[in-house]
């Protein structure tokens, strides 16, 4: 289990590596990447900045990553999210999960991605082609994603 | 329920006055004016509703930071908390907008 919160790009090949170096328990990996799109709807966009709440982030993400272990036989997991100002076609979040099966992997990344979206104190303003900025809306699909996940691990919040 | 001042020294780990800290993110940070700030609160803000009521009440710029508590999310300590829970012994409260990362 390992989360970073860094305003570098990362290497998804060298992460994937890194994680099943020497491992011969691992029999699925699975990755998602979230990167910046060009536009906002109709609107074209220049550039992203995401801002995030230091402490916080690490902790709520480790939150996630326990659940996750807890729920499906993980053999490691990775959460890297990028800060700061990105543009159009960067990276932006990186979810890797191992298991020995695929369907443990596959699920525990995308529970970790609608947890990630709907929970971590990350926020990202975007900025148009006229220098005018905004702060995105959270998405309500975001909140209906992680709905499906409910469990009383974490429904004291 | 409203602590009264005369008790909260009996907390363990929390001082007799309930000074913390406040921190500010996105657009509540933007529309405050800064990001963190140290405050000691009344005794009657007993509960996160409570608190942006009265930051609400500081000036201009908490009046429209604070004009629509339901669209502001709180974290008490790093855990994500509703507007009715306790502030008691907090250290840091946090207000942001809803999270918009991944």
């Amino acid at each position: 289990m390992a989360v970073r919160i860094e305003p570098q790009d990362f290497d998804i090949g060298a992460e994937i590596a890194a994680l099943t170096g020497g491992r011969t328990d691992i029999g699925a990996v699975v990755t998602f990447t979230g990167t910046v799109r060009g536009s906002a709807g109709e609107m074209p966009i220049t550039s992203m900045t995401l801002e995030h709440y230091p402490g916080m982030t690490e902790a709520e993400l480790a939150r996630v990553e326990a659940e996750a272990n807890a729920r499906w036989p993980l053999s490691a997991t990775l959460i890297v999210h990028r800060i700061g100002e990105l543009h159009p076609g960067d990276n932006i979040v990186l979810v890797i999960t191992a298991s020995a099966h695929r369907h443990a992997a596959f699920e525990a990344a995308e529970f970790l991605m609608d947890y990630l979206k709907s929970r971590a104190p990350f926020w990202k303003k975007e900025t148009r082609p006229d220098g005018s900025a905004s702060w995105i809306d959270a998405r309500e699909t975001d909140t209906e994603a992680m709905q499906r996940w409910k469990s009383a691990a974490f429904e004291k919040d | 329920m409203i602590p009264a001042p005369d008790t909260q020294s009996h907390d363990a780990g929390t001082s007799p006055a309930a000074t913390l800290t406040l921190r500010y993110f996105a657009w509540v940070r933007e529309k405050v004016g800064h990001a963190e700030e140290r405050v000691t609160l009344p005794a009657d803000v007993a509960t996160v509703a409570d608190l942006m009521t009265w930051l609400g009440q500081r000036g201009e710029t908490y009046a429209s930071a604070f004009a629509r508590p339901d669209v502001i999310r709180t974290a008490i300590d790093h855990n994500h908390v509703r507007p009715d829970a306790a502030i008691a012994g907090a250290r840091e409260i946090a207000f942001f907008p809803p999270v918009t990362g991944g």
